[in-house]
């Protein structure tokens, strides 16, 4: 029946060869150009791990879309056939449902396994992973805060006075812990090139962490709905050298000098007056 | 004469009873509010008056449609009406019908009304973003229209399939005459239409800026508009788990001899299996939306981080509901593509267990991924392992439909009818919906694809590549039954074309602006991205346009034409081909008794049926 027919083998060919054709350019030529691309370590890994996505998915794809289109032309009834006339009746196929199940659940469980590998190898892999996180990164960190409020981001370096800016700027080839929350309501920080997203969330401190490499700018947009502007929230960052982010710190805590004493104290996350309705 | 026959308990009763209602109701809210709440009369923004407004609007409309008549008449002890406007004629259509099958056609009219109102938002949505920066919608217009786009449609279309076709074909197929609770059922239907009529109002209250997800605490900071969202999706979840509740009881108590649960026609396993899950997932979302209305109009503060209530609670009783609500929309397409593909490819239903098993697993699973709504919301990292898993796994189920669709067209003798077209590109859609899935299961994929137009593009492909080419699927095969009129076939496929070829143009360009960095609900975007938002944006309205040649299909062969259906046009086996179209009211004669399942192409069976015929053609039905 199923494995003895002529069209069980062409799908079989199909498949196969499809897979052969399309498996190199999916490596080769789309892989390498998944987002976020490679400003961080994180974004790197980021790419790996839509590629392995993408190998795995390819053989299933070039399998059913090769089936529809050889079950459609081959098995097409006759043009002109005016009488109905009935298939053969075949109510299932063990060893294939089989095959079938086999096949699907060991791709799940590799992406399952594979993905959860990734996430903590590479610390949460960028995503904000709520105030304690399961895997840190080692060594010396410079922990930044984003604070997310309608409509704009705030940054504070806690290591330098708590100085807070409008504008983020990274060290190149420094780990760096985001902690992101909220003033009101929920915000999303997401930073495209670093491979960084995290909610901002009112009364909580979410933590991701990432290790810049690439000096450059990089897109800053809130991600979660948040209200009238949501649409206007959005910045650049930049990674700069380790003596030209000393120059800039410097200079923002001597501009900001003069605010630093109306600014609570540094903390995880903030508790303003509940100021309803404000939009 | 004819006026005298307007006044009774009907459609125009409702409407003035509703519209009354809603005015006693604010008049009475606001002598509630006025001087006892300060903090109302100081604002303007009085939602406990608007509440009021809604429940009292929403009373007087039932009232006035004829849904109290039963209480009141056993309360006087008089006999009450166990059947209501069974009767020929167009006037049943206009209020209070028990006819399973009148409210099939008022859901598919009903319905089908809303979602053309939706499907205008999102042209709305697509001419402001031809344009990076502002065009035509300032920031709340727009976000009123991205949420009653969003809401409608998910509120509307979870009784997108069972409202019109399982009301209308389940009795059929199971043998009954008629639902388990066929006042419940008609309920259901004007339930919808309330709900449908008050998202509306929230244009007139200033709209409401969150979408359809409708996160907290900025669903406590919006203004009056919010409320209608509150009270639409709090219909449309009582709706929802009416609806499924009635079709488990007809399912399961009223089924004919013969008619084993082996045998059930695929679409009747949908079918349960969505029941189940509106009644476990929709009162959860009623209780999250009580919990906002009472934060919103008494002050609580259940979602209120600031006052020691927690945003995370309303994400997660939302989610709860919301994954299993992606499942609701989904499955009863499942089921229109396993019921119309053993038709057209003249073959049994290939693995009729093993789609069984992946209605149900699908069903099962879907209550336990809904926290992977949440990979970067700052949840507790340890559990975001397990949402991957169980996430990843519900695609088993769902390859277990592919396979038996495959399977099905397997050496089968396949013709390319309008409806077998929609269900092939259901495959397809569904395919590439199913894969862009797969990137959003896995966190370290999901950190960019979160939230963007990847994940919005994700869930076009599977709601409407999914559903909606599912219902068209239904209602170029069903509805000639429904009415007894043919369509016409050439502008059929002129709308599938064009349909299929406008909807992959849309959402395969959306996959890739996601991908790119482009967040969703956004106003403004990227420059670099106009030139595939305007691609995108026309595609659109082609998509849209082909929705006006369906429209035209519908009037033109069910109004001008009339071609008459024939009892079996398809030569299907299934039992609602072998009545006459358009269905009589008490469907058969006598109770029909099953000899097989509906699918019994290449074996001797003429039809599922051990007996014929049930229902004679030529006799005057009572």
């Amino acid at each position: 029946m199923w494995s003895r027919s002529s069209d069980g083998r062409r799908i079989a060919a199909i498949t196969v060869i499809g897979t052969a054709i399309v498996l190199p350019l999916v490596v080769f030529v789309l892989g390498p150009n998944m987002p976020p691309g490679k400003a961080t370590e994180v974004a790197k890994g980021q790419v790996t791990d839509n590629t392995v996505l993408l190998v795995v998915m390819t053989p299933f794809t070039v399998f059913i879309l090769g089936y529809l289109v050889y079950a459609i032309v081959v098995f097409r009834a006759p043009k002109g056939e005016t009488e109905l006339r009935d298939g053969a009746s075949m109510r299932g196929h063990m060893p294939s449902q089989i095959a079938w199940l086999v096949t699907t659940t060991a791709a799940v469980l590799f992406l399952a396994i594979f993905g959860t590998t990734e996430l903590l190898a590479n610390n949460g892999a960028g995503s904000g992973s709520g105030p304690n996180p399961v895997a840190k990164p080692s060594g010396a960190m410079l922990p930044v805060q984003v604070i997310g409020q309608q409509w704009e981001f705030t940054y504070r370096y806690p290591t330098y006075g708590g100085v807070e800016t409008a504008e983020l700027v990274l060290p190149a080839g420094q780990e760096v812990a985001f902690h992101v929350t909220s003033l009101d309501v929920v915000h999303s920080f997401w930073a495209y090139e670093l491979g960084v997203k995290a909610d901002a969330n009112p009364g909580v401190d979410n933590v991701a962490y990432v290790k810049p490499t690439k000096i450059g700018t990089f897109q800053i947009r809130c991600a979660e709905l948040c209200g009238l502007w949501h649409g206007y929230m959005f910045d650049t960052g930049r990674v700069v050298g380790a003596a030209d982010f000393n120059t800039w710190i410097a200079a923002q805590r001597k501009q900001f000098a003069g605010v630093e004493k109306y600014l609570p104290k540094y903390s995880p996350s903030y508790s303003p007056d509940p100021t309803f309705r404000a939009g | 004469m004819s006026l005298r026959r307007l006044i009774g308990f009907n459609l125009l009763s409702a409407v003035v009873l509703g519209v009354a209602g809603f005015y006693a109701g604010w008049w009475l809210g606001h002598q509630i509010t006025g001087p006892s709440i300060a903090y109302f009369s100081a604002t303007n923004q009085n939602d406990i008056a608007l509440f009021v407004a809604y429940l009292v609007g929403v009373v007087g409309f039932l009232v006035g449609l004829g849904f109290a008549n039963y209480p009141v008449q056993r309360l006087l002890g008089k006999p009450p009406t166990l059947r209501e406007k069974e009767q020929q004629g167009a006037a049943r259509y206009f209020g209070l019908c028990t006819d399973h099958k009148v409210v099939g056609i008022q859901y598919l009219l009903g319905i089908g009304a809303f979602i053309f109102i939706g499907g205008l938002n999102a042209m709305l949505i697509r001419f402001e973003l031809m344009r990076p920066t502002h065009l035509v919608w300032n920031g709340n217009n727009y976000l009123t229209l991205v949420g009653v786009h969003g809401t409608m449609m998910m509120g509307m279309m979870t009784s997108g399939i069972l409202g019109p076709f399982a009301n209308y074909f389940v009795p059929l197929m199971i043998g009954a005459r008629r639902m388990a609770f066929p006042r419940i059922e008609a309920l259901t239907f004007w339930l919808l239409m309330a709900a449908g009529t008050i998202l509306m109002t929230t244009f007139a209250f200033g709209g409401f800026p969150t979408g359809w997800t409708g996160y907290a605490p900025l669903n406590e900071q919006a203004n009056m508009g919010m409320d209608a969202y509150i009270a639409f999706f709090a219909l449309v979840g009582l709706s929802m788990t009416l609806l499924g509740l009635n079709m488990l009881a007809t399912v399961i108590t009223m089924r004919a001899p013969g008619m084993t649960w082996g045998r059930l026609p695929i679409f009747v396993w949908a079918t349960v299996s969505t029941s189940v899950l509106m009644l476990l997932a929709a009162p959860v979302l009623i209780s999250a939306l009580l919990m906002l209305t009472m934060d919103r109009a008494a002050q609580t503060s259940f979602f209120n981080d600031q006052a020691g209530g927690s945003s995370y609670l309303y994400e997660n009783l939302f989610w709860f509901f919301g994954h299993p609500e992606v499942y609701i929309l989904a499955l009863p397409g499942m089921g229109i593509l396993l019921e119309i593909l053993p038709v057209f490819s003249r073959k049994p239903l290939w693995g009729y267990r093993l789609a069984v098993t992946g209605m149900l697993g699908i069903g099962l699973m879907s209550f336990l991924v809904w926290q992977h709504h949440l990979f970067v919301s700052g949840i507790n990292a340890d559990v975001r392992p397990f949402y991957m898993l169980s996430t990843e796994i519900i695609s088993l189920p769902t390859g277990f439909i592919f396979i038996c669709a495959l399977g099905t067209l397997w050496k089968g003798r396949i013709r390319a009818t309008v409806p077998m077209l929609f269900s092939l590109a259901w495959l397809f859609n569904f395919l590439i919906g199913g894969l862009s899935g797969v990137f959003l299961s896995d966190v370290p994929s999901d950190v960019t694809t979160h939230g963007s137009f990847f994940s919005m593009a994700h869930f076009h492909y599977t709601i409407m590549g999914g559903l909606l080419f599912a219902f068209f699927a239904g209602i170029y095969y069903w509805v000639p039954k429904m009415t007894g009129y043919n369509f016409n076939e050439r502008l059929g496929k002129w709308h599938f074309w064009i349909m299929f070829l406008a909807f992959n143009s849309t959402f395969g360009p959306l996959l890739v602006i996601g991908f790119l960095g482009m967040p969703r609900r956004v106003v403004t975007y990227a420059g670099y991205l106009q030139g595939a938002n305007d691609w995108v944006s026309v595609s659109a309205f082609v998509l849209g346009a082909s929705m006006l040649i369906f429209l035209a299909n519908l009037i033109w062969s069910q109004v001008f034409a009339r071609v008459p259906t024939g009892v079996n046009p398809w030569g299907s086996k299934s039992i609602e081909w072998q009545l006459p179209s358009p269905v009589p009211v008490h469907n058969f004669d006598r109770i029909p008794t099953f000899g097989s399942d509906p699918y019994p192409y290449g074996e001797d069976a003429g039809s599922m049926l051990a007996q014929r015929p049930v229902v004679s053609p030529a006799r005057p039905t009572p």
